[in-house]
């Protein structure tokens, strides 16, 4: 065990843990009064209940000896009881092997996390635990197995995923997009005004995402080494030019550049780099953000011709920008900068692949779509899925948690 | 003595001169309530990732002003001159008759309570 890619595998774990707080406070500013303590509670909720679904399986049927074929690990990680020292696959990684299992457990927190941001302001909160408690199992831990265990079908066929545009943000947009049809839209949605609440508190979570994106990312080079620093610095170019390309977006289509808009573009640059962070040159990466904030502002903007109310852009922004991520390296990505890599269509490599990253991106939106779809179904025919109209209207952070987040906000009280 | 309840609706950054204004002639009680409403002032418009919202409701100030009746024009002036920008949206003044005022403290009634 190196000490030092160990140590820089934890301190990524706990940057990637501070995401979801972030995100809980990015979701949390853009949703009416009424209901930002319950999105922000299911953040929470994902921070402790994949923290022990995946200690106790999920982890194991990620990174766990390889079943065959590559679909899934077995139990042999399960607890986290008996560690090897090094995890099926991964011999050439220094870093302790229970380092990278805490580390990777970060990454299954923030995806369940992301999927509030579509199914807000109306899915009951004990149906969203169940939810994100199978779909870990179900969804995620079978694509970390494909794509980050190097046993994995897709890593044995060559496709090439830094840190997650398939398994975290291709997977939460689609998955999300599956929970939303079963859901339906919010009452009264497109039609009644939805304005955020909070930007500020919105922009503070932005920062914190921003912050903790340097590890995300950095981190999944599982070493101190010199792709840790290329990956640290592309997610900062790709976050600056996403932002750069949201804002010229609006400013060109609709003349006024928003604060949210700059928000919401540093995030799309920062998930279309995610794939692509250790294995691009800074150029690319410019390049990257800055198509991945143009077109996720557009993307976002189809959702109300489109009738799905995809509440905060899961769809849009992961969705698509981790599309984006996946498809430009297949063009991008160089060997100059990861030996481990691959070369892609631009730097020399021919279409081999790209064509990898194209099949895993419709690999990766099928699976998580259909098997989603069929959990949300389950759980809507049973428990139920959805709040009551009555309980909509009055808002969930006081028919869910029986709290409401700013004195006086909706509950009568006055302040003395 | 008649009795009046002076009700202003006006921009809220005029606040600070109102109250300046009131308090040069005399004025020493007023009640001040933030508000939303529409006049012929229109709302304005919000975007959110593209997504328009038309915000008709204004936030404004309504003041609650209680006076004799032979107060009550030199207080209209005074808001006036103050409160007035020479703008759309820079509110209304109405005067209704009052039954009574009482002090609570000492039970007062009427101009006594003012």
């Amino acid at each position: 065990m190196n000490t030092t890619d160990t140590l820089w595998v934890i301190l990524s774990a706990a940057l990637v843990l501070f995401m979801t707080p972030g995100l809980a406070l990015f979701y949390g500013g853009m949703v009416r009064s009424k209901n930002v303590l319950a999105i922000m509670m299911n953040s929470l909720a994902a921070m402790a209940v994949v923290t022990v679904i995946w200690v106790a399986i999920a982890g194991s049927l990620s990174f766990g000896d390889d079943l065959g074929g590559g679909l899934l690990g077995n139990l042999s990680l399960a607890g986290l009881a008996h560690i090897p020292s090094s995890l099926p696959g991964l011999s050439g990684v220094h870093a302790s092997s229970l380092s990278v299992l805490l580390y990777q457990m970060m990454f299954a927190i923030i995806t369940a996390a992301l999927i509030s941001g579509g199914t807000t302001d109306r899915i009951k909160f004990s149906s969203f635990v169940v939810l994100i408690s199978i779909w870990t199992v179900a969804v995620y831990a079978p694509l970390a197995h494909w794509v980050f265990s190097p046993n994995g079908w897709l890593a044995q066929r060559g496709v090439l995923d830094f840190a997650g545009g398939t398994v975290v943000e291709i997977n939460s947009g689609f998955s999300t997009l599956a929970v939303v049809l079963v859901l339906g839209p919010r009452k009264g949605w497109p039609r009644d005004s939805m304005t955020p609440h909070s930007v500020p508190l919105s922009l503070l979570g932005l920062g914190i995402l921003w912050f903790g994106w340097l590890g995300f990312n950095g981190g999944s080079s599982l070493a101190m080494n010199d792709v840790a620093v290329s990956a640290v610095l592309n997610t900062q170019l790709a976050a600056a030019a996403g932002l750069i390309g949201w804002l010229i977006y609006e400013r060109t289509t609709e003349h006024y550049a928003t604060t949210l808009g700059a928000a919401s573009g540093g995030v799309a640059g920062m998930v279309a780099i995610t794939p692509c962070a250790g294995f691009v040159q800074p150029y690319a990466a410019l390049i990257i953000g800055l198509i991945a904030g143009l077109a996720c502002a557009k993307a976002v903007r189809m959702k109300f011709k489109l009738g799905i109310d995809d509440s905060l852009d899961v769809l849009g922004v992961h969705g698509v920008g981790g599309v984006i991520g996946m498809v430009l390296l297949g063009l991008f990505a160089t060997k100059s900068i990861n030996p481990a890599g691959a070369d892609g269509l631009l730097q020399g490599g021919g279409f081999a692949l790209l064509a990898d990253e194209l099949l895993a991106i419709l690999v990766t939106a099928s699976f998580a779509f259909g098997v989603t779809w069929l959990i949300a179904q389950a759980i809507s025919k049973t428990i139920g899925l959805r709040v009551s109209e009555e309980d909509e209207l009055k808002g969930l952070d006081l028919t869910q948690h029986a709290e409401s987040a700013y004195s006086g906000g909706g509950s009568g009280r006055f302040s003395s | 003595m008649e009795l009046k309840l002076i009700t202003a609706i006006i921009k809220p950054f005029k606040i600070d001169d109102v109250k300046a204004g009131l308090k040069a002639i005399g004025v020493d009680g007023l009640t001040v309530t933030e508000v939303h409403g529409f006049g012929r002032q229109r709302g304005h418009t919000e975007v959110y990732r593209g997504a328009e919202y038309e915000i008709d409701f204004v936030p404004k100030l309504k003041l609650e002003i209680i006076t004799s009746a032979n107060q009550v024009d030199e207080i209209v002036n005074a808001l006036v001159a103050s409160a007035s920008t020479g703008s759309i949206g820079d509110g209304k003044i109405w005067v209704s008759p009052l039954e009574t005022v009482v002090r609570v403290r000492t039970d007062e009634r009427g101009s006594d309570a003012i």
